[in-house]
């Protein structure tokens, strides 16, 4: 079966005025079709240029990217993106930047309306269409993005830790929202995120990144745990609590080795 | 502060009488000049003053010299924020013509653009246009640079984010650079109606036939300082209600720019 993104040989080296500096190296990963892989490392090693890499906001400096076995070039128009900050136009109400990638591709007004409006509804934001971004809460903000970004029906969804901004409550509601949404049509999911436990909860494969530069995939783990899942309850079952262990212990000398650089890098 | 509308008429009120006092002739015993009109001559007086407005007001003659003051601001206004966001526009989005025109960018904002009321006189005859091309002058920059401020820090995740969604180059324009500018636009607008006004005041007063700043000049003429005041204080008031409406028509405009008094959430 063709994977939905393959990373073939990834290398993104940037130029700086402080030299040049080798986020990812030679990342091959590949991310099957209805498969939901997160991807953990420590603070600064990549992660985000990987995703950028793969929506075809950057291209790499080597290696190649493969969408549905052909090579990406360009935008990545199959992928939605759900971005870790702030990404609603601000001087949009709540329906209009749900509908604006209709808008963009040509769709009748009425129609994108009424199919905004649907999506609001099952981000449970039914009646805060007219609200503008600034009178949401940050959580209903990340409900809108999310529901900007599936009513386009991208058969990959990348998310660059999307809900790091939220509160532990808000988070795991999220979480189990995302994931029924994700369960109703089984898309590909390439998810970022810092945080080991949200990998597991959401995940099927995770992949541990090691620490930059040059990061590279040093781990990964196959999550056999039974779906449907509720990520705050499934936080203690004893097999989650097993394969935490095993993916933090090989995480942890990455994330003391990261750590010690920004350290580093702030000492200095 | 309690009363504060009240406290701020008193010392509008308290200004004027005191402006009274010290300007009318034998009221007080002379102490700068010998000669008792001669403070009246110079500084007017305002019951005289106030006595010009009534008149301009009650006998109609204000309307007309108004409205072209109002029709001048308001064209000069319109003009020079449409060429001004045009400009700003494409500066912004293009690095080459923006490279290209910044030293003559600079040179036209630093020059004092009051010097080239005589040359659009010269152009455009004394009617409204030479005053509208002046406040032109003025608006456009004050927009050009606010525009090119609001494209170069439209923010980058935004527009991703529009790129992501299937956005192309003419609607990434349109539905993020547009809008993000325009916000810089209003948030301009008192500065740059307050230039429109002070381009056709300006211009009216370098010459021309009709308009405040005409009567302004008519007065100084014959030396009826009592006329020049009155003409200020219309113009100060006009200005009062121009920014006013403008700030009616800012809140409208940016409801969606979050503002520190807001607290409706949820």
């Amino acid at each position: 079966m063709t994977a939905a993104v393959e990373f073939d040989a990834i290398t993104c080296t940037f130029a700086g005025k402080a030299g040049s500096y080798t986020a990812v190296k030679g990342v091959s990963l590949a991310i099957g079709a209805g498969e939901f892989v997160s991807v953990v490392g420590p603070t600064g090693c990549g992660k985000s240029t990987l995703l950028n890499v793969a929506a075809g906001l950057l291209g790499p400096s080597s290696g190649t990217t493969r969408v549905f076995g052909e090579p990406l070039a360009g935008i990545n128009r199959r992928a939605g993106y759900m971005f870790q900050s702030e990404a609603l136009m601000p001087w949009r109400t709540a329906l209009a930047n749900v509908t604006a990638g209709l808008q963009f591709r040509g769709v009748a007004p009425d129609a994108a309306r009424a199919r905004g409006q649907d999506w609001l509804e099952r981000v449970g934001l039914g009646g805060f269409g007219d609200r503008y971004p600034h009178q949401l809460s940050g959580g209903m903000r990340k409900r809108t993005a999310l529901a900007q970004m599936l009513i386009l029906d991208p058969q990959i969804l990348l998310m660059d830790e999307p809900f790091s901004a939220l509160d532990v409550q808000t988070r795991q509601l999220m979480e189990n929202e995302l994931l029924e949404l994700w369960n109703a049509d089984r898309k590909s999911v390439l998810f970022i995120t810092h945080d080991l436990e949200e990998a597991i909860a959401l995940s099927d494969r995770v992949v541990v990144l090691s620490a930059g530069p040059a990061a590279r995939p040093i781990g990964e783990f196959a999550i056999d745990l039974p779906r449907p899942r509720d990520v705050s309850e499934i936080r203690h079952d004893a097999r989650f609590i097993e394969l935490h262990d095993r993916i933090w212990h090989s995480m942890k000398e990455e994330v003391l080795k990261g750590y010690a650089q920004t350290r580093n890098r702030v000492a200095s | 502060m309690r009363y504060l509308r009240l406290w701020q008429l008193l010392l509008f009120v308290g200004i004027f009488a005191l402006w009274q006092v010290l300007a009318q002739p034998e009221l007080l015993p002379p102490i700068v000049w010998d000669n008792p009109h001669r403070a009246a001559f110079f500084f007017g007086e305002p019951l005289k003053i106030f006595k010009v407005v009534w008149e301009w007001f009650a006998g109609g003659v204000i309307y007309e010299h108004l409205w072209v003051t109002l029709q001048e601001t308001a064209l000069a206004f319109v003009i020079g924020s449409v060429l001004g966001l045009v400009a700003g526009l494409w500066l912004g989005l293009s690095p080459t013509a923006s490279a290209l025109f910044d030293p003559y960018i600079t040179a036209m904002n630093a020059m004092p653009r009051v010097v080239l009321a005589p040359i659009f006189m010269v152009w455009f005859g004394l009617g409204i246009w030479s005053k509208v091309a002046l406040g032109v002058t003025l608006v456009f920059f004050i927009v050009f640079f606010n525009v090119y401020q609001g494209v170069k820090e439209v923010s980058p995740v935004v527009l991703n984010n529009a790129v992501m969604l299937g956005a192309n180059r003419r609607q990434l324009l349109r539905y993020v650079y547009l809008p993000s500018a325009t916000s810089w636009l209003f948030s301009s607008l008192h500065t740059s109606v307050g230039m429109a006004f002070v381009g056709a005041v300006v211009g009216e007063y370098l010459g021309s036939a009709r308009g405040v700043g005409y009567l302004i000049q008519q007065a100084e003429g014959a030396f009826d300082i009592n006329t020049v005041f009155a003409g200020i204080l219309v113009l100060t008031a006009f200005a009062l209600v121009l920014d006013f409406a403008v700030g009616k028509v800012e809140r409208r405009l940016l409801v969606w720019r979050p503002s520190q008094s807001e607290t409706e959430k949820l």
